[in-house]
C-alpha cells in the first residue's frame, strides 16, 4: 500500500471521499454540505424576508410561508451550524492535540453519512407533499395537528442525523481524553480543543432527550401511539420539555466551539498568550453545566407556575457570569497586544459588541414577568439571532478565513474577505436590531404578513434591505472560494505568521498521516514557544520516525446510512396504509444497515502500514499538499 | 514500536507493596459490603416497623443513593486512579437525568 501522492480522476475523487476515514477529509466534506445547506437556509431566509418586505404582500401563501420558517430554522440550527462547526472540529481538533486521527475514524465517517443522508431526507419533503410546518420547535400541539407528511419527515430526517451528531460528539470526547501527544495536559489544551470538549459532552447529554422527543413524535404520528394526545391521557407539555432539555443545551454546542474559534483568533492576532487562560476553561465548563438548568425559560408562559418559573429565571441569569468572565477576557487578551486587522480579527473584534447585545436581551427575556410580554415576538427573533449570528455564523465565517489555508492550502483573498466582513455585518445589524423593535411594537413571531395601519412597514423593509446585505457579503463569499481555488497559490505551514498552536507547526494541508513524528507538548501555545525558542524544525518530537498504522477507508458508512434513509421511506408511508410497498421497503431499509453493521463486525480490517522508508521519501519530495 | 511482548518482573519490595495494596482493598470491599448489609436491614425494619410511607420512601431512596454509591466506588474500582474522568462524567449524566425526572416530577405531572 503506497501512500505517495498520484494524479486522480474526477471519480476517483468522489469514490476517495465517499470511502474516506480520514479526519481531514470529513471536515471537507461536512464544509461542502454543510455550506450548501447553509446556502440553502439562506434562500429560505430571504423568501421570509421577501415576504414581509411590505404590508400584505402576496410572495408567499400562509401555508408555504409556515413551511419556510420552519426549514429555514431546522436547516440553519441542525444541518449547517452544526456541521459547520463539526467541520473545524474535525480538521483542526486532531491537530491541535498532535493526534493521528480521532480516535473512531470509520465511526467519524458515519457520524458525517447519517448526518447527510438526514438533511437530504429532510430536505426530500419540499418535492414529497409538502415540508414540516410547525416551526423549527415542532411544540407537539401544532405538529399532531398537522396534514400530510412534512412532521413526519422532520422526525426521521432529524432522528437519522441526530444519530450522527451524536456519534460525532462520543467520538471527539474519547479523542480529547485519550490521544492526546505526550505533555498535552488538560490546560494545556488549545480553547478550541476545550470547547470542542465541552460541546462533545453536551452533544452526549443533550441528543438523547431530543431522540426520546423524536421517538415519541414518531410513534404517535406514525404508528397510533398517545404520548402527546391529552384525549386518551398523553401530555403534550412533555415535548416541549424534552425539546427544550435537549434545545437549551443546543445553543451552547453552537456557542461554544465558536467561542473557541474567537478565541484562538484573539490570540493569534493580537500576538498575546490568551489572558486568563484558566477563567476562560473554567468559564466553559460552567456554560456547559448551566446549560442543562436553564431550559424551562424557553416556557415561561406555559403556566409551570411562579415557583418554576423563578428557580429557571434565577438559573439563566447566573449563566451570564462565566459568559461575561469570556467577555472581559478577550478584551482583556485584546488590551496591548499588537494587533494586526485580517478578516478573522474583524470578525472577532465585531462579534463582542454583537454578541453581548444580543446576550443582554436575553438576560431581559430571563425575567419571567417580562417574558409574557415579550414571549413569540419579534424581540425573541431579534434576540436568538444576535446570538446565533452575531456569535455563531460571525465565528463560522471567521473561521472559514482563519482555517481555509489549514483545510486547502490556499488563502482566501484578504481584500474580499473584508467586503464579505463589511456587507455581512452591517446586513446583520440591519436586519435584526430593528427587529427589536418590532417586538416592541407588538410584531408577533411566525406571521405570514401583516396590515398597512400596523406601522410596521417602514421597520420591516429596512430589515429586507439587510438581509440583502447579508445575502451580497455570503455572495462575495463564494466568489472569494472560487478565484481562490483558481487561482491555487499555495501556502506554507504558517500562513498568518503567528499561529501558536500545534495545527501551524504542521504543512496546509496537513499529510493524511498528520504530524510524522508525534509532537512533544511544552505548556500552552506550544508551537510558539519553539518558535520563540529559535526552534527551526518547527517541533520537537517525543518519537523516532517509526512505521504508521493506518486505518483503511470504508464505503460501509455510506451503505448503513444509506439502510437508514430507505427505511424511513418505509416508515413515513406506512401510515397512509394504501400503499402496500411502504412495510417491504422500511424491513429493506433496515435490512440493509444491519446487514453492513453485520459485514463490519464479521471482517477484520486491520489496516495498514506506512513505512519509514515512505515517510522519509514523503519529507524530502516536499510531499506537502496532503492529498494522497 | 510498541508491540514487543512485555514480562513484567517484580522485585520483592514491589510484590510487597502489591500485597499490602490489596489487602487494603479487600478490607475496604469487606466493610463496605458489612455497610450495605447494615443499610438493607434498616431497609427492611422501616419497613417492618410501619412508619408512613412518607418517611419511608425517602429513607430508602437515600439508602438506595448510598448503596449505589458504595458499590461504584468499591467493587466497581470507581476509587482507582485514573477513573476521573469516567466519574466525572457519569455523575454529570447522572445529575442531567436527576434535574429532568425532578423537573418532570415537579411541575409536569403533579
Amino acid at each position: 500500500m503506497s501512500s505517495i501522492a498520484q494524479k486522480k480522476g474526477f471519480g476517483a475523487t468522489v469514490w476517495d471521499y465517499m470511502t474516506t476515514v480520514d479526519h481531514k477529509k470529513i471536515a471537507i466534506l461536512y464544509f461542502i454540505s454543510g455550506g450548501l445547506f447553509f446556502v440553502i437556509g439562506g434562500i429560505e431566509a430571504m423568501m421570509i424576508r421577501i415576504q414581509l418586505m411590505k404590508a400584505g404582500n402576496d410572495f408567499l401563501s400562509a401555508g408555504l410561508y409556515n413551511e419556510i420558517i420552519t426549514m429555514h430554522g431546522t436547516t440553519m440550527i441542525f444541518l449547517a451550524s452544526m456541521p459547520l462547526l463539526l467541520a473545524f472540529m474535525n480538521a483542526v481538533m486532531p491537530l491541535q492535540i498532535g493526534a493521528r486521527d480521532v480516535a473512531f475514524p470509520f465511526l467519524n465517517s458515519l457520524g458525517f453519512w447519517l448526518f447527510f443522508f438526514g438533511g437530504i431526507f429532510l430536505n426530500l419533503s419540499w418535492f414529497l407533499g409538502g415540508a414540516p410546518d410547525a416551526g423549527w420547535t415542532n411544540y407537539a400541539s401544532l405538529a399532531m395537528a398537522s396534514e400530510g407528511h412534512g412532521i413526519d419527515f422532520y422526525t426521521l430526517g432529524l432522528t437519522i442525523s441526530g444519530f450522527g451528531t451524536l456519534i460525532a460528539g462520543i467520538n471527539f470526547l474519547v479523542t480529547i481524553i485519550n490521544m492526546r501527544a505526550p505533555g498535552m495536559t488538560y490546560m494545556r489544551m488549545p480553547l478550541f480543543t476545550w470547547t470542542t470538549f465541552v460541546a462533545s459532552a453536551l452533544i452526549l447529554l443533550a441528543f438523547p432527550p431530543l431522540t426520546i422527543g423524536l421517538f415519541f413524535m414518531v410513534f404517535d404520528r406514525l404508528f397510533g401511539a398517545n404520548f402527546f394526545d391529552v384525549a386518551m391521557g398523553g401530555n403534550t407539555i412533555i415535548w416541549e420539555h424534552l425539546f427544550w432539555i435537549f434545545g437549551h443545551p443546543e445553543v451552547y454546542i453552537l456557542i461554544l466551539p465558536a467561542f473557541g474559534i474567537f478565541s484562538e483568533i484573539f490570540a493569534i492576532f493580537s500576538r498575546k498568550r490568551l489572558f486568563g487562560y484558566t477563567a476562560l476553561v473554567f468559564a466553559t465548563i460552567l456554560i456547559g453545566f448551566y446549560g442543562f438548568m436553564v431550559w424551562a425559560h424557553h416556557m415561561f408562559t406555559v403556566g409551570l407556575g411562579p415557583t418554576a418559573n423563578a428557580v429557571f429565571a434565577l438559573a439563566t441569569m447566573i449563566i451570564a457570569v462565566p459568559t461575561g468572565v469570556k467577555i472581559f477576557n478577550w478584551l482583556l487578551t485584546i488590551w496591548g497586544g499588537s494587533i494586526s486587522f485580517t478578516t478573522p480579527m474583524l470578525y472577532a473584534i465585531a462579534f463582542i459588541p454583537s454578541f453581548v447585545a444580543g446576550g443582554v436581551t436575553g438576560v431581559m427575556q430571563a425575567m419571567a414577568p417580562l417574558d409574557y410580554q415579550l414571549h413569540d415576538s419579534y424581540f425573541i427573533v431579534a434576540h436568538f439571532h444576535y446570538v446565533i449570528v452575531g456569535g455563531v455564523v460571525l465565528a463560522i465565517l471567521a473561521g472559514t478565513h482563519l482555517y481555509w489555508p489549514k483545510m486547502f492550502g490556499t488563502m482566501l483573498n484578504e481584500k474580499l474577505g473584508k467586503v464579505t466582513f463589511w456587507f455581512f455585518l452591517i446586513g446583520f445589524h440591519l436586519t435584526f436590531f430593528i427587529q427589536h423593535f418590532l417586538g416592541l411594537m407588538g410584531m408577533p413571531r411566525r406571521v405570514y404578513t401583516f396590515g398597512t395601519d400596523q406601522g410596521w412597514d417602514a421597520y420591516n423593509l429596512i430589515s429586507s434591505v439587510g438581509a440583502l446585505f447579508m445575502a451580497i457579503g455570503v455572495i462575495v463569499l463564494v466568489i472569494n472560494v472560487i478565484l481562490t481555488t483558481i487561482k491555487n497559490e499555495r501556502v506554507g505551514n504558517d500562513p498568518w505568521g503567528d499561529g501558536r498552536t500545534l495545527e501551524w507547526a504542521i504543512p496546509s494541508p496537513p499529510p493524511f498521516y498528520n504530524f510524522a513524528q508525534t509532537p512533544l507538548v511544552r505548556g500552552l501555545d506550544s508551537y510558539w514557544i519553539e518558535k520563540m525558542e529559535g526552534n527551526k524544525e518547527g517541533m520537537v518530537y517525543a518519537e523516532p520516525l517509526g512505521d504508521i498504522h493506518m486505518p483503511n477507508g470504508s464505503f460501509i458508512p455510506v451503505v448503513i446510512s444509506f439502510g437508514m434513509f430507505v427505511a424511513s421511506f418505509g416508515a413515513l408511508y406506512h401510515m397512509d396504509g394504501d400503499k402496500a410497498w411502504a412495510l417491504p421497503v422500511l424491513i429493506i431499509g433496515l435490512a440493509i444497515t444491519f446487514g453492513s453493521m453485520l459485514v463490519r463486525s464479521l471482517k477484520d480490517d486491520l489496516g495498514f502500514h506506512i513505512t519509514k522508508e515512505e515517510l522519509l521519501r514523503d519529507a524530502k519530495g516536499g510531499n506537502k499538499d496532503g492529498s494522497k | 514500536m510498541a508491540h514487543d511482548v512485555h514480562t513484567p518482573t517484580r522485585s520483592h519490595t514491589e510484590y510487597e507493596y502489591l500485597r499490602r495494596q490489596r489487602s487494603k482493598e479487600m478490607r475496604s470491599q469487606l466493610t463496605s459490603f458489612a455497610i450495605m448489609i447494615f443499610l438493607t436491614l434498616i431497609a427492611f425494619t422501616t419497613v417492618s416497623a410501619g412508619f408512613s410511607p412518607y418517611l419511608i420512601v425517602p429513607i430508602i431512596l437515600l439508602l438506595a443513593a448510598i448503596q449505589v454509591v458504595l458499590q461504584l466506588y468499591h467493587f466497581m474500582h470507581l476509587s482507582n486512579k485514573g477513573h476521573g474522568t469516567v466519574a466525572f462524567f457519569m455523575f454529570s449524566g447522572m445529575f442531567v437525568a436527576f434535574i429532568t425526572v425532578l423537573t418532570f416530577v415537579t411541575i409536569v405531572w403533579w
